[in-house]
């Protein structure tokens, strides 16, 4: 298991290391060289070799990209022009924001998916099944955006039980939980029927497969074979969607963090992109890219730890 | 079947239908036998004449689109058809054991195969340690070599033998007074054939407990049971001892079976289920008259008419068919 996890996490990082540079070249087959961009219309010749001088763009391209793996590595994402602060300031100060969004997002979906899933497989087509059946595909199909905007309507402006807009910046940790409750219902909700229904069909299928019957003949206990034998089998799948789907939020997270109104990560590479601030789209990429990474490589080393024939893989 | 007393099974009638696509396959009908206790009992047919079905319906295991649509199967004094389902799962792996057919499939891939063994001992009070004890004992009963070691150790990380013998150290575990086994050899080759034969045997010499042993290799059946049943699509043709049926065979239907089996088996390792000239019968629109009547080399004329009536021919052996 420990050669599986060390194995997965150098895999891991040789992944982060190809997707930067990717991300360096791709920057720098941008039309008109960032030297220009950055120094605009009125750059002299002699201004932008300085500048080119600088930031190290009259180097061979393999030199440049270790210099930049090196100052990534050492914390410096660069300097957001239009700010004038380091980018990875400006990062870290919205960073938590996201995190604490896609954990809560993913983790309602997770405590209310998961169980119907168990449920409906366990009892299927009861009623209970079909109306959950029917929900998770609407659940399903309803854009976050949406989710977010009725949520806010009702029970924000409406209704009044929870704040419309901001993440709760100067309030403390209660507030900043009541202001988290709308948006991350709105980007869990589809979420739930996706695991609901993944859930309820891999465990059809596993409940179907010769072991179970084998336990049954042996008398052990429905909640032993469904808990203990079952489960552990069916949510390998949903093990490994949600570590994409956390990568996913990462950034798909944005909807709800222009609705509410919130700081984070969504927010900052919308607004980098609209103000074409290249050091800052650059900077958010690399940190949602590096934390994409590192949420598919957990939920490999956690489907490893449930399933020992993955682990003789790789 | 012989001893009028003293079974510790008796299958009544039982009859079982699957409904699949609207149709109903009618795969088994009346189908009655006794396992004397302390005996070994082997069910042979070929492939699909409802060998599982039958095994399946008495553990109360059958698939849900089945239905068990009459008959009694009496096990300690009680019709195990109509025990609540909680008393039936308190029998399963205690009184009744069973060992399945394919041993890559039946143990848990996920739960390594100590903690399988300590799972099935949910009932007994004793520390874990000792039922650890219990299960390493087992599996060196059966023949894994250095078993503490291999505790730890998942299905997928043993061969297909060696995942039979673990599951055989499962019943040993449970101590069953009837074990049921579904062709626990068919898919291995011979010689792990052999030894998985001389697994059961000791296991009944040193427990005493009886077996229902379904198979269609009928040398194995003739090396290991005490007495045999002979299925054919979904019925019983003909039962009797050991001795009746390999030197006294009546039915036609034995008869092919005995000519496509015996010497194949104990000469080859090539795993080819017995031919027999034509096809089974199709279970949804049963022909009338005797069941084999389509296949069978001495057919009369009332046979496509009239369904045989079961005959005792001598004591304990029993056919179905019109010529006698
Ligand atoms: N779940 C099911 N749904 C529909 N038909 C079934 C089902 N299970 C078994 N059958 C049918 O019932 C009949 C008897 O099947 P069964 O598995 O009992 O045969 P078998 O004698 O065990 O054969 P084999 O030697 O191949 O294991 C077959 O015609 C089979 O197609
Ligand atoms: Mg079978």
């Amino acid at each position: 298991m420990i050669l599986y996890m060390v194995k997965r996490t150098a895999l891991g990082i040789v992944i982060i290391m190809l997707a930067v540079t990717l991300l360096y070249l791709m920057i720098h087959a941008v039309p008109g060289d960032p030297a220009t961009v950055m120094l605009g219309p009125r750059a002299t010749p002699e201004l932008i070799a300085a500048m080119e001088q600088r930031m190290g763009l009259d180097k061979p391209l393999p030199m440049q990209i270790v210099s930049f793996f090196g100052r990534v590595l050492s914390g410096d994402l660069g300097v957001d022009v239009f700010a004038e602060r380091p980018v990875a300031e400006t990062i870290v100060g919205v960073l938590p924001y996201t995190l604490v969004l896609v954990a809560a997002g993913m983790s309602w979906a997770l405590l209310l998916g998961v169980p119907l899933g168990v449920y409906s497989a366990t009892h299927p087509d009861s009623w209970m099944d079909k109306a959950a059946g029917v929900s998770s595909v609407a659940f399903i199909a309803m854009p976050p955006f949406v989710v977010g905007l009725y949520a806010l309507l009702l029970f924000a402006v409406t209704l009044g039980w929870f704040p419309v807009i901001g993440g709760g910046q100067e309030k403390g940790w209660i507030g900043q939980l009541h202001h988290l409750v709308l948006p991350a219902f709105a980007v869990g909700l589809g979420w739930v029927g996706y695991l609901a229904r993944l859930v309820r069909a891999s465990m059809l299928e596993v409940l179907a497969e010769n072991h179970v019957r084998h336990a049954r003949a042996h008398g052990l206990p429905h909640n032993v074979i469904l808990y203990r034998y079952v489960l552990r089998i069916a949510i390998l799948p949903a093990v490994t969607i949600i570590g994409i789907g956390i990568g996913a939020m990462l950034s798909g997270v944005v909807f709800a963090e222009i609705i509410f109104a919130r700081p984070g990560l969504g927010k900052l590479i919308f607004v980098a992109v609209q103000q074409r601030n290249f050091p800052l789209i650059m900077g958010t990429v690399l940190v949602t890219t590096t934390l994409f990474v590192i949420a598919t490589t957990l939920s490999d080393i956690l489907n490893a730890l449930l399933d020992p024939r993955i682990r003789s893989r790789l | 079947m012989v001893e009028p007393t003293g079974n510790i099974l008796q299958v009544r009638n039982l009859s079982v239908e699957f409904k699949a696509r609207k149709r109903v396959i009618k795969a088994l009908r009346d189908v009655s036998l006794d396992v004397p206790t302390g005996k070994i009992v082997g069910v042979v047919g070929e492939s699909g004449c409802g060998k599982s079905t039958l095994i399946l319906a008495i553990m109360r295991l059958l698939a849900p689109n089945a239905a068990i649509t009459g008959g009694e199967v009496h096990f300690g004094g009680r019709d195990l058809l109509k025990v609540p389902e909680a008393d039936m799962q308190s029998l399963r792996g205690t009184d009744i054991s069973m060992i399945f057919q394919d041993p890559l499939t039946s143990l848990n891939p996920v739960v390594s195969i100590g903690r399988q063994l300590i799972d099935v001992q949910y009932r007994d009070r004793s520390s874990l340690d000792s039922k650890r004890q219990r299960a390493i004992q087992a599996l060196s009963q059966v023949g894994i070599p250095d078993p503490a070691a291999r505790m730890d150790a998942y299905p997928h990380e043993f061969s297909g033998g060696m995942r039979q013998r673990i599951a055989i150290a499962m019943t040993i575990i449970e101590e069953p007074r009837l074990l049921i086994a579904d062709e626990p050899t068919t898919a291995l080759d011979a010689t792990l054939e052999v030894q998985i034969i001389h697994e059961l045997k000791e296991l009944q010499r040193r427990y005493q407990c009886s077996i229902l042993f379904v198979s269609h290799h009928l040398g194995v059946v003739a090396d290991l049971c005490d007495y045999v049943i002979v299925m054919y699509a979904g019925e019983v043709v003909e039962q009797g001892s050991v001795r009746d049926l390999f030197h006294d065979v009546r039915h036609p239907y034995t008869e092919k079976l005995m000519e496509c089996d015996p010497a194949r088996i104990v000469r080859s390792t090539e795993r080819s289920f017995p031919t027999i000239p034509g096809d089974l019968p199709d279970l949804v629109d049963l022909p009338s008259g005797c069941i084999f009547g389509a296949r069978c080399h001495r057919a009369l004329q009332q046979c496509a008419a009239e369904a045989p009536d079961t005959r005792t021919v001598a004591p304990g052996h029993a056919v179905a068919c019109h010529l006698y």
